[in-house]
């Protein structure tokens, strides 16, 4: 089990060193430059931009800019944005809890709506909830995020005037309910795609526990149904579901960052969007980074995790 | 298994597939409907009396069905129908041009990686693993801001972030495909190893690959719209699926039929496309399991 950990672990810190050399060979060999934003004002002259050049460390070799900025960032320096001269970390981490709010959230309505649709679906196989909910799932998967948002925005805003249209919270307002009213709608919109992916899962997972060997067994020495599918089915097909969740990471990332656009969420999403507009690189850069070693734990945790409930991976 | 015999015996296994297909009325749905969006983009805009690009501020924001424009007018009073057509064939054919480069991309690696292995095989793989760690919409956006934004670039980036699933499906095809005696065969005989390679392995795993590529027009058609709706994507006055909604959030309460239009039109192609996708999937080979 050591071995396993060691060894996955040592494949996470390589795949991290090549992460990090393509997003950093994505942002400086782009045409603009991260100056760019300077040069189009006008304000500056020739001589002021490469004097900024020479101040930010622009002018060297690209390898040697690498290298300089990987160190100063597993030492947790990942440098200052341009726009206001805050640490890159801190910008993040002043965006990342309304981020992890709106994921968990939908993460649980995903997790509990679509591992019981997908239970039920595989136990009622080709019955008519079955089939809506097949066919269900490939729309959901299909809608673009941002118009399930806007519809969301139209019905229960414009129309019906139940949820707020966008914002984390009432300015000035901020209690527990005023919170709770403006996670709904985004919460809803993001876990719509994921809840379609856990049933889909579920769904296969479970009809390939069912079909085993020892759920017969159970059923012939007279176990009742409710404990065969409880005890026996249920606690197995849920086990390839931690590997569903790391899988399913990078999607629900992304989703987020759609989700916030659209209802003006104060995230790591939106500060993205923003920072690309402003050519904010550090910014950029660190989000970048920041999102693929959180896919990239995640990953880790769930086969780790896998490992330990499943002996039968630790070996292979 | 059955990818094998597919080449050897052909009729047979062929007209089953078929049978396969047709039984799958989810998947034959989409292809017609594929079939029509695919027409309506390419014939559609000379049979209107309205151009995509005709500004009429007199007419702006006309309701649907309520006078010549069908799906009515937008906030520069230009004809939603004419935009949605003219739109389709933008977005249509990102979704295409970018699967067919992502597969050649993903084939190519996929196939280099399977077939030599080792040293060779693991970097390439790690080099998948690595792209993959970026959630695909954070990645494509930062690439298309970095960029000029247009038609080429747009296809060009989308492409280069669908091409590893591909290569992951091709590699494990060619690894496993790579030992068996027609292969082991074609080496005796003195075949090249980029013969073997791309006559003899890629072709014997098809049928995953025609069901990536499906799926990957779906998901290629899903990104358009993601970047050009955040305005990284094609550029106005020029229309697409995605531009198409970017201010349609603004005029949402006084002009939701903008909004409507082409939301549906995404959903109703990258719907029809993952259909045909699976029933392929269920049809070409019935065990073969890719999520």
């Amino acid at each position: 089990m050591a071995r396993y950990v060691v060894n996955r672990l040592a494949q996470a810190i390589m795949l991290l060193v090549i992460v990090s050399a393509i997003g950093f060979a994505i942002l400086h060999l782009a045409p603009g430059g991260p100056l760019s934003q300077f040069a189009v004002s006008g304000q500056m002259t020739q001589e002021d931009l490469d004097r900024v050049t020479r101040q930010l460390g622009l002018d060297r070799p690209l390898p040697i800019q690498y290298l300089d900025w990987f160190g100063r960032m597993v030492r947790g320096d990942w440098g200052r944005s341009y726009r206001d001269g805050e640490a890159v970390l801190s910008v993040i981490s002043s965006h990342l809890g309304a981020t992890l709010e709106l994921m968990a959230t939908a993460t649980v309505i995903a997790v509990l709506l679509g591992c019981w649709i997908g239970v039920l679906g595989a136990l009622r196989r080709y019955s008519l909830f079955d089939t809506l909910a097949t066919v269900g799932a490939m729309i959901a998967l299909s809608i673009p995020t941002f118009w399930f948002g806007l519809v969301t925005i139209y019905v229960f805003s414009v129309k019906l005037g139940w949820l707020p249209a966008g914002n984390r919270q009432t300015i000035g307002d901020g209690s527990f309910l005023d919170l709770l009213h403006h996670l709904i709608a985004p919460a809803m919109v993001l876990a719509l795609v994921e809840t379609a992916m856990w049933g889909r899962f579920m769904r296969s997972s479970m009809l390939e526990v069912i079909n085993q060997d020892y759920i017969r067994t159970a059923r012939a020495k007279g176990m009742p149904e409710w404990r065969i599918l409880t005890v026996h089915a249920l606690r197995n097909a849920l086990l390839p579901m931690i590997t569903v969740a790391g899988l399913q990471f990078p999607t629900l990332l992304g989703g987020a960052l759609v989700a916030e656009t659209v209802f003006t969420w104060p995230g790591m999403g939106r500060l993205f969007l923003d920072s690309i507009g402003y050519r904010d690189y550090p910014v950029v850069m660190g989000i970048l980074m920041f999102s693929a070693t959180m896919v990239l734990i995640g990953s880790l945790l769930a086969d780790i995790l896998y490992a330990v409930v499943d002996p039968r991976i630790r070996v292979g | 298994m059955t990818a094998a015999t597919l080449s050897t015996v052909q009729l047979a296994p062929g007209q089953a597939a078929w049978r396969r297909f047709r039984r799958h009325r989810l998947a034959l749905a989409g292809a017609v409907i594929i079939l029509v969006l695919v027409l309506g983009s390419a014939f559609g805009p000379y049979l209107l009396p309205f151009d995509d690009t005709y500004i009429d501020i007199m007419k702006r924001f006309a309701p649907p069905l309520s006078g010549a424009h069908i799906l009515g007018t937008d906030e520069l009073g230009r004809d939603v129908l004419a935009r949605l057509m003219m739109g389709g064939r933008v977005s249509l054919s990102i979704g295409i041009v970018a699967m067919v480069i992502a597969m050649a991309v993903g084939i190519a690696v996929g196939a280099f990686a399977g077939f030599y292995g080792g040293v060779v095989g693991a970097v390439l793989m790690r080099l998948v693993d690595a792209v993959l760690c970026f959630p695909t919409i954070f990645l494509l956006l930062a690439l298309a801001a970095l960029t000029e934004p247009g038609l080429v670039t747009t296809t060009v980036l989308i492409a280069a972030t669908a091409w590893m699933a591909v290569a992951r499906v091709v590699e494990a095809q060619v690894r496993s495909l790579r030992e068996r005696e027609f292969a082991v065969a074609a080496l005796a005989f003195g075949s090249s190893n980029l013969r073997i390679m791309f006559r003899e392995l890629v072709p014997n795993a098809i049928a995953p690959i025609v069901v990536a590529a499906t799926l990957n027009v779906a998901k290629a058609i899903l990104l358009e719209s993601y970047v050009s709706y955040l305005g990284y994507g094609i550029q106005p006055p020029a229309a697409s699926w995605g531009n198409m909604l970017n201010n349609a959030q603004i005029y949402l309460t006084s002009a939701p039929w903008l909004a409507i239009a082409p939301g549906l039109a995404i959903t109703l192609a990258v719907t029809s496309f993952n259909f045909l996708g699976d029933g392929l999937r269920d049809a070409l080979d019935p065990r073969m399991n890719i999520p």
